[in-house]
């Protein structure tokens, strides 16, 4: 086996070059640079196109001019940015144009800090945009998911004409672990769609632009539509330990490491604890909590922000299993002692077909 | 089209073949724009269409539609269309035109899209001298959404948000984005015409085909400012809005060339030639050649590694090259590894920390909040993180003895004053790799080829390797002293 120590952020780059993306338009930001900076030391040499642009706002323009061209492209930022650039991807939503974006986050609101937070949840997941639409959502936990996420994200944009967001929090895209890449670079390929200043393509128009009542409610059905195959086809969680689990314990990126490691505890400590990672967060994975529901007593939602994803998992589970939320925000992580706790105090409440003497020591 | 005034322009000329047939309208209108009657915007999309012919690049120009009245450009030109946000063309057409350079990208803008809410997108634009040409119609009012004040209506000029008239203390003055862009260094063409009268027309629209002409021999960025009638929301009649253009808007933004390097421009250097696919992992240094071969120790992997690592100092001590080093020979013996650094405002302040774990099983969470060996390289990080380290756990504490209040029984705590150490060897800058050696003294588990071949790959230089290798050894050799002490 071959692996290489790398940063998340430069793992990114190099797996969307891999990808066949050749335009990157970012503006610099705390602690999503390194992808700006990477990509601006590695597309130039790959035959691809870097640009820093004069703001977030102009980014994701670039973005959506790349697109339409029918390039593989993507940009990175952070909550501030994010926020900048969502006029932009309600726009690319609603003329379906492909791109991936990584949005690594930090603390909010307003300025707040570059330490880790997972609070752009919302005006990711929830699209931040106007307009009915949805950005899929990939939540990478790991060095090498933040590659082969990256790999997904192109594809799945290119599948379903739509963005695509990576949300990782600032320790995914700092921290170096090893990581394997692909053997083959793709192929960019044109789309049939794209506007290139060819004769071919000369017919072709992008556009969100409907006008009449009637043709933007069909428009807006269409993306259902699509938005309706992405929820069937692509969800995606890890289930660690959950199937069978009593108490369930769901948390993503940085997050769900975190619960990994507190599941092992539980588990050693005689606990019947899993792990459910959402990987993607739009689709959210529905059909895996109402799973785990028959077995599954309670869910102990773990997030660095004041609930966001918790909201999901209610929905999910419709009120059929009580939901517990745990979070911590200002760029605190939830430490491993501070879940376990809580896990120990909610076994006693929901397991009751625990020994007494098992829960004394519990 | 249906003007008087822009039947007087086309009188002579046939409908161009940049323009479509008919207009994807309702039924009873798709021989009819929807401009209205007198509007500059149906001459200036003649004139356009007119030069992508003479040019003979229709199969070639992408159009970029704005949002104002123009909004619908696509419904005419027979071209590549795409349809941008407000004030957004300028970028739109830079991530086109970066990509596509053999197209023609002309962006077609209002006075309320490119001067206000798209005034950053345009400036950068033209200062990086983007190849795109950009047809802007100014019309010195927002039609689109009833009139109101643009950055472009007089001084005086009425509007739905000035209903008084515009004043230079309230409002400012109108803005002149020719003469404001003409400050820059790099557009190659920027004039602003008018559509007063038919010679103005004549003139405006030899200036639109310059700007697109420059494009097409790769020049760079041209402008073209057109002074354009909205008989509708001036209130005026065709007629007396097209010599209100001439007679009162000309005379705050007068006509002419602001800028003319064609001269002197070059076509730009073709970009760099994308390499064949089969390289690109060779250039990203993605192949196995470019990866550690990692050695399979089974040895190693029966032995139950769980190392948590913590180490602090401040910045320049190399705290965080130390935890590489440990982490890429932890990689390199086969063990599972991870390696966090502390980012920020906490570099900024001068203090550098980071988590490091080597687990022969697959690592659950890279943080490390309960150290078994901390590397304190200076006291601050004994303060922060002592506490926490796990009983049976080690500190390597960078002073030569340990402040009474972090005593404690239930750790080994070696003390040192390993910048002095470092320094007899020959650089007190190599106390990092000092304590890194007592540190894999202690570990005990790491095969010296992985740590030689760890201290190749982060360290570059043949000097520091070095000195490096040495201050290693010096580590090791004080940790084992200080266990034989313990021992005896
Ligand atoms: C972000 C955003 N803000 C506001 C609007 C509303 N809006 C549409 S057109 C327009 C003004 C257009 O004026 P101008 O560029 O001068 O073009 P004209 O209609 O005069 O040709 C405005 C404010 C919008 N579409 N998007
Ligand atoms: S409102 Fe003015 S700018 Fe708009 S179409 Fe009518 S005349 Fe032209």
């Amino acid at each position: 086996m071959r692996k290489q120590l790398m940063k998340g952020n430069e793992a990114i780059v190099k797996s969307a070059i891999l990808s066949g993306c050749r335009a990157f338009y970012g503006y610099p930001i705390t602690p999503a640079s390194e992808i700006t900076e990477a990509a601006a030391f590695y597309m130039p040499k790959t035959g691809g196109v870097f640009l820093q642009a004069e703001s977030e706002v102009a980014a994701i323009n670039m973005l959506y001019g790349a697109s339409s061209a029918g390039v593989r492209c993507m940009t990175a930022s952070s909550g501030p940015g994010i926020s900048l650039m969502q006029e932009g991807i309600s726009y690319m939503a609603g003329a379906e144009l492909p791109c991936v974006i990584a949005d690594i986050t930090r603390g909010g609101p307003g300025l707040g800090n570059i330490a880790s937070e997972q609070s752009d949840y919302h005006q990711v997941v929830k699209g931040g945009g106007h307009g009915n639409y949805h950005t899929i959502v990939l939540a990478p936990h790991s060095v090498q998911e933040m590659a082969d996420l990256t790999a997904l994200a192109f594809e799945l944009a290119d599948k379903y004409r739509n963005p695509v967001v990576l949300l990782a929090d600032g320790f995914i895209g700092q921290m170096m672990e090893p990581v394997e890449f692909p053997k083959r670079a793709v192929a960019p390929r044109l789309p049939h769609w794209a506007v290139a200043g060819t004769a071919d393509s000369r017919g072709n128009l992008i556009s969100s632009i409907h006008l009449g009542c009637d043709e933007l409610e069909a428009h807006v059905c269409n993306l259902e539509a699509k938005y309706r195959r992405v929820e069937r086809n692509e969800p995606r969680a890890e289930d660690w330990y959950a199937n069978g689990a009593e108490i369930v314990l769901v948390g993503y990126g940085i997050v769900g490491r975190i619960l990994k490691a507190v599941t092992a505890e539980a588990r050693a400590s005689g606990l019947n604890v899993g792990l459910l990672r959402p990987i993607t967060l739009y689709p959210f994975p529905s059909l895996h909590f109402q799973r785990l529901a028959a077995r599954g007593r309670v869910f102990v939602v773990v997030e660095m922000s004041n609930g966001q994803m918790v909201d999901d998992v209610r929905l999910a589970l419709n009120g059929v299993r009580p939901v517990e939320f745990l979070g911590r925000a200002g760029g605190n992580v939830p430490t491993h002692h501070e879940v376990l706790a809580l896990v120990k105090k909610l076994a006693k409440k929901y397991c009751p077909a625990l020994e007494p003497e098992e829960l004394a020591h519990v | 089209m249906s003007s008087a005034m822009d039947l007087e322009y086309t009188a002579a000329q046939s409908k161009p073949k940049a323009f479509y047939e008919s207009f994807e309208r309702k039924e009873e209108l798709r021989h009819q724009t929807h401009y209205c009657p007198g509007c500059g915007h149906g001459i200036v999309h003649k004139m356009l269409a007119r030069a992508i012919d003479e040019l003979g690049i229709q199969d070639r120009t992408i159009l970029i539609s704005p949002v104002g009245c123009s909004v619908f450009a696509y419904y005419y030109f027979d071209v590549g269309n795409v349809q941008a946000a407000h004030g957004r063309a300028p970028a739109v057409g830079t991530g086109i035109q970066r990509s596509r350079p053999g197209s023609i990208v002309i962006g077609y803008q209002g006075d309320g899209d490119l001067s206000a809410i798209g005034s950053a997108e345009i400036l950068h634009a033209a200062n990086r001298g983007e190849n795109i040409t950009v047809i802007f119609v100014n019309n010195a009012i927002y039609s689109m959404t009833g009139g109101q004040m643009a950055p472009t209506t007089l001084l005086g000029q009425k509007s739905t948000t000035t209903p008084d008239g515009r004043t230079a203390e309230h409002e400012g003055h109108p803005l002149h984005m020719s003469e404001l862009l003409a400050t820059l260094s790099a557009p190659v063409y920027i004039e602003r015409v008018g559509l007063g009268d038919n010679k103005q027309i004549a003139q405006a629209a030899r200036a639109v085909k310059r700007a697109v002409e420059n494009q097409v021999r790769g020049l760079g960025f041209s402008l073209v400012e057109v002074l354009s009638p909205c008989p509708t929301i001036w209130k005026m009649p065709p007629v007396e809005a097209q010599h209100w253009v001439r007679d009162v808007m000309e005379k705050t933004f007068p006509l002419g060339v602001f800028v003319d390097r064609t001269k002197e421009s070059r076509p730009r250097a073709a970009t760099n030639a994308a390499p064949a696919l089969e390289e690109i992992p060779r250039i990203l240094g993605t192949r196995d050649e470019d990866a550690d071969a990692i050695d399979d120790v089974p040895a190693l992997r029966a032995q139950e590694v769980d190392l948590h690592v913590r180490v602090s100092g401040f910045g320049g001590q190399g705290v965080l090259l130390l935890g590489e080093v440990l982490a890429e020979a932890g990689m390199d013996a086969g063990l599972e590894v991870s390696w966090l650094p502390s980012y920020g405002p906490e570099i900024r302040s001068g203090t550098s920390n980071c988590h490091v774990r080597l687990a022969s099983s697959p690592i659950d969470s890279p943080l490390v909040t309960h150290p078994n060996v901390l590397v304190a390289m200076n006291e601050p990080s004994l303060k922060k993180f002592s506490a926490g380290v796990r009983p049976g756990g080690w500190i390597l504490y960078n002073g030569a003895t340990l402040p009474a209040e972090y005593e404690r029984q239930d750790i080994r705590i070696l003390a040192r004053d390993f910048t002095r150490e470092a320094d007899t060897i020959g650089d007190p800058r190599a106390a990092n790799m000092v304590m890194l050696g007592a540190l894999l003294e202690i570990a005990g588990t790491l095969p010296q080829a992985s740590i030689d071949a760890a201290l190749r790959h982060c360290v570059k230089q043949p000097k520091w390797i070095d000195l490096d290798e040495r201050a290693l050894v010096l580590g090791r050799s004080l940790c084992k002293q200080f266990l034989e002490r313990g021992a005896a």
